[in-house]
């Protein structure tokens, strides 16, 4: 049984995946405008701020205002993407989100960074594990979890192709850079990175990778996973997802994020409609994070190839 | 801009269509609708700069933003009025189907709306983008806004009003029902606000007083001055004065009638006060 592998060429963090996508954006599209809360170096706008002064909108600590100056651009046909944390980008501003970028149907690119419990030593705080249910609840928003630097830059370049409100979900720490540099982004589409048979892995974000690393664990036991990268939450790719159940029998889904609201709730609804199946997920258990550094917390709070392996042998029982 | 031969007339009318519209769906807000109808009517009948046909993102024209969402019956009659949509729709109003939700919104598609508004506080921040793509497209023309008194109390009105100042924005008129009540009473009672003007002056912005702003002479003298404030660099804020429900006499200086629809004997009292001019709907 061989297993196909995936190289990592170098950690790198995912926000600076979307700072370069901007970059590339700035030069390519007049009408792409950027608004930053106070937080350019940590988005990684400073390129773009530099290059184009003109449409780069520092508004200050002030995400409210951002959001509707950001809906108010859409109208004169520009293409804005605001930059802040995702617990600003989203919790702090929910109703406008809701009323002036989701209801009015505006072409907002809200580009969150700092995403989840890896956000680290600034506790608990800043590490929202809540905003993918926050933005997936709302109607017609779509929502991108991605999983490593080159990833974020071609979902980056993506969205801005996209018209409709998008929710881009990113991280702070240094990753692993293992997809495709300038591969191609397909909005929607689950990617398939490994074929098996005994368990389907349904990862997003900075899981995607520890996905990856189970997976060859697992091999080493016997048990062969399929493994599946979830960057687009909403609309979900559940063609893919029930595909894969059908021909392992069992899923585990994994995300740095409340199992509440989280991709694992999206692919238990679609597997509960169209072919019910054993699941189990890694996430957490509906509690808030701490400080500590990226990787004492997500061995804590159980957001591992070590914990996603637990799982796997649990659901392949439950079969 | 249309213009028409008698603002009065046009007024009235417009107070009638608000009456009727809330009567019928027994719900509603009249008494700030009654208070902005000649606001309304001025602007959009000699005022604003707008294409007769409608597109999103209003290139070459003057737009108007409408915060306190809830006083949609005077909006949507003075669109319809303004040609917009069809007299006739204003029948809808608040029904399941309609165009004319209880609160403004581009959700269904109401020609002349460019943003939903009704969880307040959030229009002035949207007006500021749409003056910055304006000035980014280099479109000279002018973004006009609504909000009510009580409505500044949301905080993120405060974030938008620094940035406008702090930005230069100066293709914004910005105009504040002034009538000094909210649906728990009276402003100073609820939360005392202080000077708007001193505010607003504070936070680097051109403020003027339209003292009475129920008079018709009164509103086209206030919006001329604040055009002629426009492209000073700074943006520019008109406190108009109304008086909640005027036109009605007995929903008048009260906060009584601000989200209550008169019975039939009110409605009837209060067309009376109003005779019909360009014909209802």
């Amino acid at each position: 049984m061989t297993m196909k592998t995936y190289t990592n060429t170098g950690n790198k963090d995912t926000r600076s995946g979307f700072g370069a996508g901007l970059t590339q954006l700035g030069k390519e599209n007049d009408n792409v405008v950027a608004l930053c809360a106070d937080l350019t170096g940590s988005l990684k706008m400073d390129e773009f701020k530099a290059n184009h002064p003109e449409r780069f909108f520092q508004v200050g600590i002030a995400e409210a205002n951002m959001i509707g100056i950001a809906a108010g651009l859409t109208i004169g046909g520009k293409v804005p993407f605001t930059g802040t944390f995702a617990n600003f980008s989203t919790g702090r501003v929910y109703d406008q989100i809701r009323q002036s970028v989701a209801y009015s149907g505006k072409n907002v690119k809200i580009c969150a960074s700092h995403a989840g419990i890896t956000l680290g030593e600034d506790g608990a705080t800043h590490q929202i594990l809540e905003d993918i249910g926050l933005m997936k609840m709302l109607p017609g928003m779509t929502v991108i979890n991605t999983c490593d630097f080159n990833q974020t830059k071609a979902a980056t370049l993506a969205i801005a192709a996209h018209e409709g409100p998008v929710y881009l979900r990113f991280g702070r720490p240094k990753v692993p850079n293992f997809t495709p540099e300038n591969g191609t982004f397909e909005l929607g589409k689950a990617v398939h990175l490994i074929e098996g048979s005994d368990v389907t892995i349904i990862a997003t974000g900075h899981l995607v990778w520890e996905a990856l690393e189970a997976a060859k664990i697992l091999h080493d036991k016997g048990i062969s996973a399929e493994v599946i990268n979830i960057h687009t939450i909403k609309p979900l790719d559940e063609e893919a997802v029930v595909a894969s159940a059908k021909k392992t029998g069992c899923v585990v889904t994994a995300e740095e994020h409340n199992f509440l609201g989280g991709l694992g709730e999206s692919v238990a609804r679609t597997l509960a409609l169209h072919y019910p199946t054993p699941q189990e997920f890694v996430a957490t258990n509906d509690t808030f994070g701490e400080s500590g550094t990226p990787a004492q917390l997500m061995d804590k709070y159980g957001l591992n190839a070590e914990a996603i392996v637990s799982k796997a042998r649990k659901v392949v029982a439950r079969k | 801009m249309s213009s028409h031969s008698s603002l009065p007339d046009f007024v009235q009318q417009v107070r009638r269509d608000i009456l009727r519209q809330v009567h019928k769906v027994n719900s509603g807000h009249p008494g700030g609708s009654l208070g902005c109808a000649e606001f309304f009517s001025v602007l959009y009948q000699e005022v604003l700069r707008y294409k007769s046909d409608f597109k999103m993102n209003g290139e070459g024209e003057d737009l108007f933003f409408l915060s306190n969402g809830h006083i949609s019956p005077v909006y949507y009659s003075v669109l319809a009025r303004s040609g917009f949509f069809p007299i006739d729709e204003l029948n809808t109003f608040r029904l399941i189907d309609s165009r004319l939700q209880g609160h403004p919104t581009t959700h269904e598609g109401l020609p002349g709306v460019r943003i939903a508004s009704g969880s307040l506080g959030q229009g002035m921040s949207v007006a500021i983008g749409a003056a910055e793509a304006k000035k980014l497209n280099q479109d000279d023309h002018l973004i006009y806004t609504l909000h009510g008194d009580g409505e500044l109390q949301e905080g993120q009105n405060w974030e938008a009003i620094m940035y406008a100042a702090g930005n230069n924005i100066d293709n914004l008129i910005a105009t504040i029902d002034y009538n000094g009540q909210q649906i728990d009473g009276s402003l100073k009672d609820v939360l005392p606000m202080g000077s708007l003007r001193a505010k607003f002056e504070a936070f680097g912005w051109h403020v003027i007083d339209v003292e009475n702003g129920n008079d018709i002479d009164a509103i086209r003298k206030g919006l001329q001055k604040a055009k002629s404030m426009t492209g000073q660099g700074k943006p520019v804020c008109m406190l108009l004065h109304t008086v909640m429900g005027n036109g009605v006499d007995f929903m008048m200086h009260t906060h009584a009638w601000h989200g209550k629809a008169p019975n039939d004997d009110q409605l009837e009292t209060a067309l009376a006060q109003n005779p019909e001019t360009l014909g209802d709907y």
